[in-house]
């Protein structure tokens, strides 16, 4: 029987929740990682070990792990620095992704650091540096709010070599060597703002890659959705039948590659969902439509945001899809977006969900 | 030997780390690195680099603010607080 697990990362800690392949009932536990706040907590499957990327206002940045699906923990930010006399600092690890028996870790000032032994140490892997856009992102009063640094990966399965990093309010990247060098792979995106290099500066919230076909990309961006057919050497916008051209989380399907989920929220100072009325939104046939998916979601006062790892969809030939809010509720469909129902309410602020099947 | 009191924070991430630690040590600095040779990680919890005592931690040795070079007297007693740091 496979169980099903979430880690669910928080303003106050990080959460597990847990279920088995129905999906329909959820035990929780934590708050683990001693309350800190976690950006981002996902489960490795290689090793069997969540990760939880913390910053704490006191003791800084530090990444948590447990091999036991959160019943003992141990953190380690040894060589996580670019070190004494450098002069950048780290203010938080933004993002985590494991593959190929590697853990990357995404941080502020913009910066990847490694571990490749289960995340006892860690050594900086790239800075992106001499790439367009990174003579400006080291100084913190060029950098979005959030300060996020690199803000999301997308890996590929089929080689840990290749890989996508962003870059917050620059936007993404990519690397067929392990690192060595990038290519930024934003053409076709819009901006609504001047720029100074051609290839970067756009505002990139959300990439995903389709499990199905990895030529297919999604992106939520500050300004649209946007597919790629090519693996990321372009966009074109599919915001199109869309309440609102602005989110941060976003979905693709693990088994079509046209289908993908996205909640749009209100831009400017609110983000949250429009009208007060929760909603996901799905496009099975590549963003030449759009289908909004609320049953079991709350439509009065709902006034939910979710950020850019707040969502997340499991392997399951029904794919579950999941996301947590800045509320602090996660709900959950285990129809492949059909049906939502609440199955924590009461969390601190959510930053991240992620969900694994665990056999 | 100087008389360390240490913040509630540090606690759940090292095992056996008291409230209240006796070092022997000539700086606050190499009181720092004495408890990092017990409690591997320590370090990186108050220092940040540099180093330098990290932005919310204080110290203080004998109710003075101290620095990372203050000398530590025999029977010094240094207080390391998690400053208020609000949410």
């Amino acid at each position: 029987m496979s169980r099903t697990i979430l880690m669910v990362g928080t303003r106050k800690g990080c959460f597990v929740l847990e279920s088995d392949e129905g999906r329909a009932n959820w035990q929780m536990r934590g708050p683990y990682c001693d309350g800190w706040p976690v950006y981002h907590a996902i489960y490795d499957a290689d090793s069997g070990t969540i990760f939880a990327a913390a910053a704490s206002e006191w003791h800084g940045s530090a990444i948590f792990r447990s091999p036991d699906l959160g019943e003992t923990w141990e953190h380690s930010s040894e060589g996580l620095t670019y070190g004494d006399d450098a002069p950048k600092k780290i203010s938080k690890v933004s993002t985590l992704a494991a593959s190929h028996g590697r853990l990357l870790a995404g941080v502020e000032a913009p910066g990847i650091f490694e571990s490749r032994d289960g995340g006892q140490t860690w050594s900086l892997l790239s800075t992106l540096s001499g790439q367009p856009g990174s003579e400006v992102w080291d100084d913190p009063q060029n950098q979005p709010p959030g300060h996020l640094g690199i803000s999301n990966f997308v890996l590929d399965p089929d080689n840990g070599d290749h890989f996508f990093a962003v870059v917050q309010g620059i936007g993404a990247y990519e690397t067929t060597d392990g690192a060595e060098t990038w290519t930024p792979r934003n053409r076709g995106l819009r901006a609504d703002w001047p720029r100074e290099h051609e290839e970067v500066g756009f505002c990139v919230h959300k990439l995903v890659r389709s499990r199905a076909d990895g030529t297919r990309m999604y992106q939520q961006n500050h300004v649209g959705m946007h597919r790629s057919d090519d693996g990321g050497q372009s966009w074109s916008e599919i915001t199109e039948g869309l309440p609102s051209e602005f989110g941060f989380a976003a979905a693709a399907h693990p088994h079509d590659r046209d289908t993908f989920a996205v909640i749009p929220l209100d831009p400017g100072h609110g983000r949250v969902m429009p009208d007060g009325k929760a909603a996901v939104w799905f496009t099975r046939d590549a963003g030449s439509s759009w289908q909004r998916s609320a049953s079991g979601l709350p439509q009065d006062g709902a006034h939910l945001g979710v950020l850019r790892q707040g969502m997340s969809v499991d392997t399951y030939d029904t794919p579950g899809f999941y996301f947590g809010t800045s509320t602090g509720q996660v709900f959950a469909s285990n129809d492949d977006g059909a049906n939502w129902s609440e199955i924590a309410s009461y969390l601190p602020a959510i930053s991240s969900v992620d969900v694994a099947i665990v056999e | 030997m100087a008389d360390v009191h240490l913040p509630m924070t540090l606690q759940p991430l090292f095992a056996g780390l008291p409230r209240r630690v006796d070092v022997d040590a000539p700086t606050v600095i190499a009181a720092i690195d004495r408890l990092e040779e017990q409690w591997p990680g320590i370090r990186d919890r108050l220092l940040d680099a540099g180093p330098e005592i990290r932005r919310h931690i204080h110290v203080y040795v004998d109710k003075e603010r101290a620095a990372l070079d203050t000398p530590l007297a025999p029977g010094a007693r240094v207080d390391v607080i998690a400053a208020i740091s609000g949410g």
